[in-house]
């Protein structure tokens, strides 16, 4: 088996240390970073999204594999950077102000990690104006919002209309998701997607960036 | 009656098959080795860091009516004021797993060590859920020694947040009970710090007053239907 496949499937059953070991390995074989990148570690997060997604795996699983995922990007990323690799993209996440939930936030920001993006994790209670300041100094063309109480759910609006307020809207997109809120919600606020859970989420993510 | 309790740490744990049951997870035999471990360490980690607790106030019908309407947001039509008007004995409780808890869940996060982190996450909800059980118990307890061994047939928690009763009403219930005697606040939003905390009011009566047909307009709404199961955990009561 190559050492890509091996990567892949060692990051499938989410044997951190091997994962580190293999990379370490690919990158003294002279392997292209970007292509350790995508067919070794990416490649194996999809399989365990896809896994997911049919429910023949379940979550810790996926955050096993996601620990993987880290493991191995430990030493490759300095050579992405190196090298000027592109992310897939950039996304801006957070707990909109008020609310410290944030479990279901960061199972989102594991699995867009997991399927190459970007993310920058602003915590939680995190006010309308972060948002979107991040996602300007970012250059992040998405921001995910998470809510758990339907007190908190209205920042989400403020920040939409913030957007629109700064003249954004297009330039800048929302999703946003958690127990309080729902696709009629998102549809209400003008929020441009709405994600029932994590592997929701990035595959919203991708249909709206990529 | 105003009473602080103070709960051994294993009455707050959940089993390991309660938790892989409310993960969707399959009982121990079917599941993968490496799950298996990672419910065995949140457990004990949840056995470590639990400091579980609890405070309770009785109060009248006629005050509660007053915490119950809150801030007058909730739902037009809700269940709770007709079971309140019918039970013997009513309290206010919040109860808590305690700080150290929370913040594991959210260091293991921070530390790339998610699956720990989620599994504890698991584990401290459903303790968190079972020491409003433990409350009603103690309730029943107190009401029996009052009494003189005469006990109300059962005990059920109703919540803000749930069923038609709004969470803004957090804040009426947290003057009256004042929690923080034991560590538990509330922010601007209505959420408890500690994270992993309960509150509510505590219905004593007969299992029939707690019955209620689920058509309300936010039952639609409901993404976990729970009153069906606690209705029928009360049946013939």
């Amino acid at each position: 088996m190559d050492i890509l496949k091996l990567i892949s499937t060692s990051l499938e059953q989410g044997e951190d240390e091997r994962v580190r070991d293999l990379v370490l390995e690919a990158i003294a074989q002279e392997i292209a970073p970007a292509e350790i990148l995508n067919a070794g570690l990416i490649a194996g997060m999809n399989v365990v999204g896809e896994k997911f997604r049919l429910r023949e795996i379940f979550l810790p699983e996926v955050l096993l594999a996601a620990r993987a995922m880290y493991a191995g990007m430990e030493p490759l990323k300095p050579l992405l950077v190196q090298e000027g690799i592109p992310v897939l993209g950039k996304v801006v996440i957070g707990s909109v102000r008020g609310d410290l939930h944030d479990i279901g936030k960061n199972l989102v920001g594991i699995m867009l990690r997991g399927a190459g993006f970007e993310v920058v994790d602003l915590g939680t209670d995190v006010h309308p104006e972060r948002f979107v300041d991040a996602a300007l100094a970012e250059q992040a063309p998405v921001i995910g919002m998470s809510a758990l109480l339907t007190t908190t759910m209205p920042a989400m609006k403020e920040v939409v209309e913030l957007i629109r307020a700064r003249g954004l809207q297009g330039r800048i997109k929302t999703i946003i998701g958690g127990a309080a809120v729902s696709a009629e919600y998102a549809g209400a606020i003008g929020a441009d997607a709405y994600a029932f859970d994590a592997a929701k989420a990035v595959q919203r993510v991708k249909e709206m960036i990529l | 009656m105003r009473e602080i309790v103070h709960f051994p740490v294993d009455a707050a744990l959940p089993a390991a098959e309660e938790v892989l049951a409310s993960q969707g997870m399959p009982g121990r035999p079917a599941l993968p080795e490496k799950i298996a471990a990672l419910l065995d360490e949140a457990l004990q980690l949840c056995a470590q860091l639990a400091e579980p607790r609890g405070i309770m106030a009785d109060i009248s019908r006629q005050d509660f009516a007053a915490v119950y309407d809150g801030e007058g947001l909730n739902a037009a039509e809700t269940p709770l004021p007709a079971i309140a008007e019918r039970a013997d004995a009513l309290a206010l409780f919040a109860a808590t797993l305690g700080e150290p808890v929370s913040a594991r869940i959210g260091d293991l996060f921070q530390a790339d060590e998610p699956a720990l982190g989620f599994m504890l996450d698991a584990v401290a909800s459903l303790g968190a859920d079972r020491l409003a059980d433990l409350m009603g118990r103690r309730f029943l307890e107190i009401l029996s020694a009052e009494a003189g061994g005469c006990t109300p047939a059962t005990v059920l928690p109703y919540s803000p947040g749930y069923c038609g009763w709004h969470i803004t009403a957090q804040r009426k219930l947290f003057e009256f009970l004042r929690p923080g005697e034991i560590g538990i606040t509330l922010n601007s939003s209505c959420l408890m710090q500690p994270l992993k905390s309960v509150s509510g009011v505590l219905v004593a009566g007969k299992g029939e007053i707690h019955r209620f047909r689920p058509k309300f307009s936010f039952c639609a709404d409901c993404k976990t239907h729970e009153c069906v199961q606690r209705m029928a955990s009360v049946r013939g009561g």
